[in-house]
C-alpha cells in the first residue's frame, strides 16, 4: 500500500519548536481548567486531613484515630513540626496522591477525544510527536508544581504548629527533603503517566479514570494479598507501579508495623523500587507515543 | 470576479499550474465497508471546491486523510506538492472537520489564543479573527455556552488563523440561522477572492452551486463526477406547451431533431438553448399551433445530484420546477 498521507518525521529544529509551541498552548489550557485546580486541591486537602489536621486534633485532645493509633502525644506532635515534613508530604503518594495524578493524566488525555479537540489540535501544524510532547511536558509541569507546592503548604501547616504549641523551629535536613521531593515527583508522575496512557487507550476520560482507580485502590491490593499465598502472583506483584510506588517511599519513611499507612509497603528494597519506577517512566511515554503516532484520529 | 492576486509561494511547488490537493486512489476501509473507494480528486488554486455527498457518502473521511488524521488503507493524497498530514502542510492548512472541536470550559477568545500558540502566531489573530466571524462581542463567553451556530463559526475562525493557502469546511454552515449562512457563502467567496483555495464540504446544493467552481460528487465512497458546476448542470433546455400537442411535437422535432425532443404529459422538453426559442416560436405560430408557454429551464445541481446518486429521484413535474427557470416568451 501507498500512503503518503501519514503524520510526519519533523526535523529536529521543527520538532523542537513544534514542542515548545504545544507545551506553551497546553499549558495554557490546562491552567485555565477547573478540573485541574479540582484535582491537586483534593491532593493538597488529603494532605493537610490526613498529614496535619487529624493529628493535631488527636494530640490536642488526646483521643486517637486510625491515622496515629498507639502513638505517644511527644510522637504525635513531632511527626507535625518541619523536621517530619519529608517524610509526611509524601506517605499518602503512593495510594491517594497517585490515584489523583493518575486522574489527571486521564481527564488530560481521555477528554481531548471526547471534545474532539485532538482533531483541532492537529490540524494546527505541529507535527503528532510534537504535540503529544508538549501535552507530556505541560503535565508534568502540573505535577511537579503540585509536589513542590506540597513541600510549601506542609511547611506552612508545621510552622503554625511550632507557633501555637511553642516549640523550637528544627528545620528537616535538606538531603532527606531533596530525597522525598524526588520520590514524590518520581511517583507522582509516574502515576500521571500512566493516566495519560489509560486516557489514549480508551479514548475516554470516564473509563480510564474508572478502571485507573479500581486498579490503583482495589486490584493492586487484592493481588497482594493473593501473592501472599501463590509465589508467581507475588513475583508479578512486584511488578505493579503501585509496590514500585509504596516501595519507594517505604524505603524513606518505613513501612510495616501495627498501623502502616496505606501504600506504603517494603515489598521491594529502595533500589528495586526505583527500577521498577524509572521502568513505567520510560515505558508508559513510548507506549503513549507510538499509540498517539499511530492510530487514527476520529 | 476580480482577478485573483499573484500566488503565494511554497517551496518547490509552482502554485500556478500544480493542484493544491490531488488525491490517487485514496482508500479508507473499516472491516467490511468502504468509506472511501479509489478516490482521486484534484484541487486548483484559488478555487472553491465543492465536495458533495449524501450524509455518510465518504466526504469527512476524505477529508480526514487529506489532512492527515486518519491514515488510507490504500493510496495517496498530496496537498501544497508534499504528503498529506506533514507538518510543513498543515501548517499551511486551516480546517473545520466535522463539527467544531474546543475546550467547553474556555471561552472562545481564549480557545483560539490556544490554537495561537499551537500554531506559533501572536494571540491578536484571535481577536482578529472572532472578528471575521461576527463573534468578537461573545469571544469573552464559554465555548459551552455557545449555540449551535456559534460553535460553528468558531471553528471557521480556527480555520482562518494565519491566512493559510488551503482552507477546509467540512459542512460549515451547519446550525446556521439563514443570515449566518449567507455571511458564511460570502467569507467563502471573499476568500477564494484573496486568492486561498477552499475546499468545502457539503450535502446543501444550493449552497454549492451558488459558490463552488468545480464540484466533486461523492457516494456511497466512490466519486462519481468531478467537474465545473456548469458542465455538470449541464446545458439549457426549452419547455414548450402549445396546441395541438402532436403538430407542436412534429415542429419542434423538426427543429431541434427526433432525439432532441421529450414529451412529458403536455409539456415538451426541447434540447435547445434559450437563443433558440424565436425561432422555435415563429415555426410553431406558422404551423398554427397554439403557443402557450416557452421558457428555458436548466437542472439544478440538485437535479443533477440526485441523477447522480439515486437515479431519476426528482422525476416529474418536479424536475423542472428549480429556481433557475428564465421565461423566455409566454403566448
Amino acid at each position: 500500500m501507498s500512503t503518503t498521507t501519514t503524520p510526519s518525521t519533523p526535523t529536529a529544529t521543527g520538532a523542537v519548536a513544534g514542542t515548545i509551541a504545544s507545551t506553551r498552548a497546553e499549558l495554557l489550557r490546562l491552567r485555565r481548567w477547573p478540573a485541574v485546580w479540582i484535582t491537586i486541591g483534593a491532593w493538597m486537602a488529603l494532605t493537610t486531613l490526613f498529614g496535619y489536621l487529624f493529628n493535631y486534633l488527636s494530640y490536642k485532645t488526646g483521643d486517637t484515630s486510625f491515622s496515629n493509633e498507639g502513638e505517644t502525644s511527644q510522637k504525635m506532635l513531632a511527626e507535625l513540626l518541619p523536621g517530619y515534613i519529608p517524610h509526611v508530604f509524601i506517605q499518602g503518594m503512593p495510594m491517594f496522591g497517585g490515584a489523583l495524578m493518575m486522574l489527571l493524566g486521564a481527564i488530560v488525555a481521555g477528554n481531548s477525544y471526547g471534545w474532539g479537540t485532538w482533531k483541532t489540535v492537529l490540524t494546527q501544524g505541529p507535527a503528532r510527536r510534537s504535540v503529544f510532547a508538549g501535552s507530556l511536558a505541560a503535565l508534568s509541569v502540573f505535577v511537579v508544581a503540585t509536589v513542590l507546592a506540597t513541600v510549601v503548604w506542609c511547611f506552612g501547616l508545621s510552622l503554625f504548629v511550632v507557633v501555637t504549641e511553642s516549640q523550637t523551629l528544627v528545620w528537616p535536613s535538606w538531603v532527606d527533603l531533596a530525597e522525598s521531593t524526588g520520590v514524590g515527583i518520581l511517583v507522582m508522575e509516574m502515576f500521571a503517566l500512566i493516566g495519560y496512557l489509560l486516557g489514549t487507550l480508551t479514548r475516554s476520560p470516564a473509563l480510564s479514570v474508572g478502571l485507573g482507580l479500581v486498579w490503583v485502590l482495589v486490584v493492586e491490593n487484592l493481588l497482594r494479598g493473593v501473592g501472599e499465598l501463590l509465589g508467581p502472583v507475588e513475583a508479578f506483584t512486584k511488578l505493579l507501579p503501585g509496590t514500585g510506588a509504596g516501595s519507594l517511599v517505604g524505603s524513606i519513611v518505613g513501612a510495616g508495623g501495627p498501623d502502616p499507612t496505606p501504600g506504603v509497603l517494603d515489598a521491594l528494597s529502595g533500589g528495586q523500587a526505583i527500577i521498577v519506577v524509572v521502568a513505567y517512566l520510560v515505558l508508559t511515554p513510548v507506549l503513549t507515543g507510538w499509540l498517539v503516532t499511530r492510530r487514527d484520529v476520529a | 470576479m476580480p482577478p485573483r492576486p499573484d500566488p503565494p509561494k511554497v517551496e518547490g511547488m509552482n502554485l500556478d499550474e500544480d493542484p493544491v490537493v490531488r488525491t490517487h486512489d485514496l482508500t479508507k476501509r473499516y472491516g467490511d465497508r468502504l468509506a472511501a473507494d479509489r478516490v482521486s480528486m484534484t484541487v486548483r488554486r484559488g478555487e472553491v471546491y465543492g465536495f458533495l455527498g449524501p450524509n455518510g457518502a465518504g466526504k469527512t473521511t476524505t477529508l480526514r486523510m487529506i489532512l492527515g488524521l486518519i491514515r488510507p488503507t490504500s493510496g495517496s493524497a498530496q496537498v501544497l506538492g508534499r504528503p498529506a498530514g506533514t507538518a510543513e502542510v498543515t501548517e499551511r492548512i486551516g480546517a473545520l472537520i466535522e463539527g467544531p472541536g474546543f475546550y467547553p470550559y474556555l471561552s472562545g477568545r481564549d480557545n483560539l489564543r490556544v490554537m495561537t500558540r499551537y500554531r506559533g502566531l501572536a494571540e491578536s489573530v484571535a481577536d482578529e479573527v472572532l472578528g471575521r466571524v461576527d463573534l468578537a462581542d461573545r469571544g469573552g463567553d464559554r465555548f459551552k455556552s455557545y449555540s449551535l451556530g456559534m460553535k460553528q463559526r468558531l471553528g471557521v475562525a480556527a480555520a482562518l488563523m494565519g491566512d493559510p493557502d488551503v482552507i477546509v469546511l467540512d459542512e460549515p454552515t451547519n446550525g446556521l440561522d439563514p443570515a449566518g449562512m449567507q455571511d458564511m457563502r460570502r467569507l467563502i467567496v471573499e476568500l477564494a477572492r484573496g486568492g486561498q483555495t477552499v475546499l468545502l464540504s457539503s450535502h446543501l446544493l444550493d449552497e454549492v452551486q451558488e459558490i463552488c467552481d468545480r464540484v466533486g460528487v461523492i457516494n456511497d465512497g466512490v466519486l462519481l463526477n468531478e467537474s465545473t458546476v456548469k458542465e455538470l448542470r449541464g446545458a439549457a433546455s426549452l419547455l414548450v406547451r402549445g396546441e395541438p400537442v402532436e403538430r407542436a411535437l412534429a415542429v419542434a422535432m423538426g427543429v431541434a431533431g427526433d432525439d432532441a425532443v421529450h414529451l412529458d404529459g403536455e409539456r415538451l422538453m426541447v434540447d435547445l438553448g434559450p437563443d433558440r426559442a424565436p425561432e422555435l416560436v415563429r415555426r410553431l405560430v406558422a404551423a398554427e399551433v397554439s403557443v402557450l408557454e416557452v421558457r428555458s429551464v436548466e437542472r439544478t445541481l440538485e437535479e443533477v445530484f440526485f441523477e447522480m446518486t439515486r437515479g431519476d429521484h426528482a422525476g416529474g413535474q418536479q424536475r423542472y420546477d428549480g429556481h433557475d427557470e428564465k421565461v423566455e416568451a409566454v403566448r
